[in-house]
């Protein structure tokens, strides 16, 4: 029993993470992407929209128990789930296209991890200060300066956390009633409920987590690996032109810089080949920005990793300090792989459009746009009448004491506009039957607002008549919104007595 | 490799070099089997697993002894449950129910919720009590009314279809029940005079028939079965005595079938539903549903029978 020198680790315990602060065109951007996003998120439930006295108000509402979906001016019944569908297969589309064309530009900017992650990062910088205050505050001991600072910042979050819960309940019946009820402790408990998990998520995984959610809990990280590909633009370290990096001494890189911006006016920077005789170094100074304002808690200069999600702060990190020692921007850079031998050949880069544009993304394109047309176009072919028609096959007819043949027909009628509608009801087919409603002399049915009505059809044909005999007959039926002309049929069958 | 595996009895149990954890002592191949010790979370939850079960089987109907098992200390169990959910169901539909045993179902509009919850009440009492001999369709059998089609024997006015529902047909319990007899004529006609009979009844719904037989059997008709069955064959409600030139044979319409019930008359038999079988508000709903099938026919002041 001796110990062996070294015991390799099987645990490695999460390196805290504490990114610096940082600003520039990327990080505007994600400002300007969280804001929106979050005021989309939180404030939509509160937007009201006037469809009339029968129905809600609320312009983006999912109402569970009424079984509608309402947005904006589309209203969806759980049998047009296929919108929902759609839209769902649209949106995966759409990520395989970013993926393919931007690489994890979903993870960087919109992803709800990384935007409510952004925002609990920029909770904690406020109360507890930059990057070096919070990693001195780490290591302090717990003594009421500490205990102080943490407790505001987790009660922040908290509030954030609260909100964020309390949002999406609203999406779910009318936002000012529930506000009320929530407020006075008469809401359904399952909003409470929904709101607590949401609560415990927001928080944990915005404040505690973080990267850890991307890096073990998300698949998306795994199958965008798939997406990817050398023509992808994704964010990257031009090593040719940093490497061999070293600290920056001034001077040391004059002749360099002189003759790196007479290329950089060129456009010809980032392929500039370095000359041996002017400097040995290359312009990365190893300063370390990218690393520090890095909320995945990574060095990009080590080349592309699984837990890169390219937010671009990094870009924006070295910019900066490339401006500040005169030296042209991108060293670290959006970039397409497949560019980066001919960089290091001295070449130009391939333009951005034709890494973009590749049968692989034109292909995306055309699936997202095809569908996304076949749903338009269903949206506005849809009627605000439709009917299913369920023959009663128990018994398939029913012979009368005249002879004549019967059969019935559950049919369903749905009224989904937002007024009581008289619909009168008619058959076609190519042999005379007649058609009788349940319970009505006429054909006239009343269906009121955004309902269905069950409605018992009999068809009849006299024994004279080919149907009665006939082993099947096609026939349609018709409903008719008497006030407005609108239309919508169902095909069945009639069953007759075949003799045999 | 810190202990000999061939070694029966290590001195101490052996550790694996790498992590420093014991070993189960078995090897293949020099491929040993660390001895980690469980989780500390997973301990805990089977622990409170066990603890759980234990109090479980107290609490709740478990273990089962010769011949029921042990009832728990909650008293609970799955069918008094279902007896007190059928229990507040009955506390809830009370009062339409009540009202529903007041009711007069022909004065009730198709639009009344009153009316609504006798069909679909009505419905399941039908589903229960009635598709046994009617089919779950109602759309009968040979011998079983179908109660789809506009014919009926005792008459398909709502108050009507109630009261064959309430007081039933032929049977010996309610006094009140609808009642005719047949004669069985196999001792009273030759069976010539049966064939002539037949001949006839199959002329009155306008088939093929043999004119000269028929002529003879329309005689025969007229003194033995006209009194229940008309003159013309048209049937009468008061005697539940069908009508034979219609299209639809309760017992079958061919040669066959009719000698058979002139020969031997037929005896369908309906139970009286009415209290305590059902109650007056199931009657009710059962009497509504079958009036709406599609051959349920309009009331008239003169049809409503005294009950």
């Amino acid at each position: 029993m001796t110990d062996a020198p070294q015991t390799p680790a099987l645990f490695a315990p999460r390196e805290p993470i504490f990114p610096r602060r940082v600003t520039g065109p990327f990080r505007r951007l994600k400002w300007w992407i969280m804001g929106v996003t979050l005021g989309i998120y939180y404030l939509l439930p509160w937007l009201r929209w006037d469809r009339g006295p029968n129905l809600p108000d609320q312009a983006v509402l999912a109402d569970l128990a009424g079984r509608r979906f309402f947005f904006f001016w589309i209203e969806i019944w759980p049998h047009e789930f296929y919108f929902i569908a759609g839209l769902l297969i649209m949106a995966g589309l759409g990520l395989f296209l970013f993926t393919s064309a931007l690489g994890r530009v979903w993870c960087g900017y919109t992803c709800p991890q990384t935007v409510w992650t952004d925002l609990f990062i920029l909770v904690e910088r406020w109360i507890e200060g930059d990057r070096n205050a919070r990693l001195r505050l780490w290591k302090a001991p717990w003594d009421a300066r500490k205990w102080r600072l943490r407790i505001t910042k987790w009660a922040v979050w908290l509030l954030i956390a609260v909100a964020t819960g309390g949002a999406w309940v609203f999406y779910f019946t009318d936002a000012p009633r529930l506000a009320v009820d929530l407020v006075t402790g008469q809401a359904a408990s399952v909003a409470y409920a929904s709101i607590g998990v949401l609560t415990a998520t927001t928080f944990i995984f915005g404040g505690f987590m973080r990267e850890q959610v991307c890096n073990y809990m998300c698949p998306w990280p795994r199958i965008q690996a798939t997406m990817m590909d050398a023509d992808t633009i994704t964010v990257a370290y031009r090593d040719w032109r940093g490497e061999p990096r070293g600290k920056h001494r001034k001077g040391a890189r004059a002749a360099a810089t002189t003759g790196t911006a007479t290329a950089y006016d060129t456009g010809q920077a980032n392929a500039l080949p370095k000359d041996a005789a002017t400097a040995n170094l290359g312009d990365c100074i190893d300063c370390m920005a990218c690393v520090n304002v890095c909320p995945a808690g990574i060095d990009i200069r080590d080349g592309q990793q699984m837990e890169c999600i390219t937010c671009a702060l990094c870009i924006d990190a070295c910019d900066e300090v490339m401006d500040k020692i005169g030296k042209p921007r991108g060293l670290i850079d959006y970039l397409a792989l497949s560019d980066a031998p001919r960089e290091r050949a001295g070449q130009p880069p391939i333009p951005v459009w034709k890494h973009v544009l590749r049968p692989r993304t034109l292909l995306y394109t055309a699936m997202w746009g095809a569908i996304g047309l076949g749903l338009m176009f269903a949206l506005f072919i849809r009627s605000d009448i439709e009917l299913t028609v369920s023959p009663v096959r128990n018994p398939t007819f029913v012979t009368q004491s005249d002879g004549s043949i019967r059969n019935i027909y559950d049919v369903r009628l749905r009224n989904k506009s937002g007024d009581d509608r008289d619909f009168r009801m008619s058959l076609t087919a190519d042999t005379p039957l007649r058609i009788d409603l349940q319970g009505s002399e006429t054909l006239s049915v009343n269906v009121p607002a955004d309902s269905t009505k069950l409605q018992r059809v009999y068809v009849t044909a006299r024994p004279q008549d080919p149907a009665a005999t006939r082993d099947r007959t096609p026939l349609r039926l018709w409903v008719e919104d008497t006030e407005t002309g609108d239309r919508a049929s169902s095909s069945t069958t009639f069953n007759g007595k075949a003799t045999p | 490799m810190t202990a000999d595996p061939n070694d029966p009895k290590p001195a101490k149990p052996p550790v694996d070099d790498v992590t420093g954890i014991e070993t189960t002592g078995h090897s293949w191949d020099g491929i040993e089997e660390l001895n980690s010790p469980l989780p500390r979370w997973w301990l805990w939850t089977f622990y409170a697993t066990v603890i759980w079960g234990i109090a479980y089987t107290v609490a709740y109907p478990a273990w089962p002894m010769i011949d029921r098992a042990t009832t728990g200390i909650l008293g609970y169990s799955t069918r008094a449950e279902v007896a007190a959910d059928i229990a507040a169901f009955e506390d809830a539909t009370a009062e339409l129910s009540a009202q529903l045993a007041r009711a007069d179902l022909t004065a009730l509009e198709p639009d009344d919720p009153l009316h609504r919850y006798a069909v679909s009440s009505g419905a399941a009492v039908f589903r229960t009590n009635c598709s046994q001999c009617h089919g779950s369709g109602a759309a009968g059998a040979r011998g079983y009314p179908n109660l789809l089609d506009d014919d009926w024997l005792w008459g398909g006015t709502v108050e009507q279809i109630a009261y064959t529902v309430r007081h039933g047909i032929r049977n010996e319990q309610d006094p009140d029940a609808r009642w005719s007899q047949m004669p069985a004529y196999r001792d009273l006609l030759t069976p010539d005079e049966i064939a002539q009979t037949v001949e006839y009844v199959v002329s009155l719904s306008d088939r093929p028939h043999e004119t000269a037989q028929a002529a003879q059997g329309a005689e025969i008709f007229a003194d033995q079965c006209s009194a229940c069955h008309g003159e013309a064959g048209t049937g009468m409600r008061e005697m539940g005595a069908p009508n034979l030139t219609d299209a639809i044979w309760l017992y079958g319409g061919d040669r066959e079938a009719l000698t058979a019930t002139i020969a031997n008359a037929r005896f369908g038999v309906m139970p009286p539903w009415g209290p305590p079988r059902l109650s007056e508000a199931q009657v009710q709903a059962v009497a509504a549903y079958v009036h709406q099938l599609g051959g349920g026919e309009a009331s008239e002041a003169s049809d409503v029978p005294a009950n």
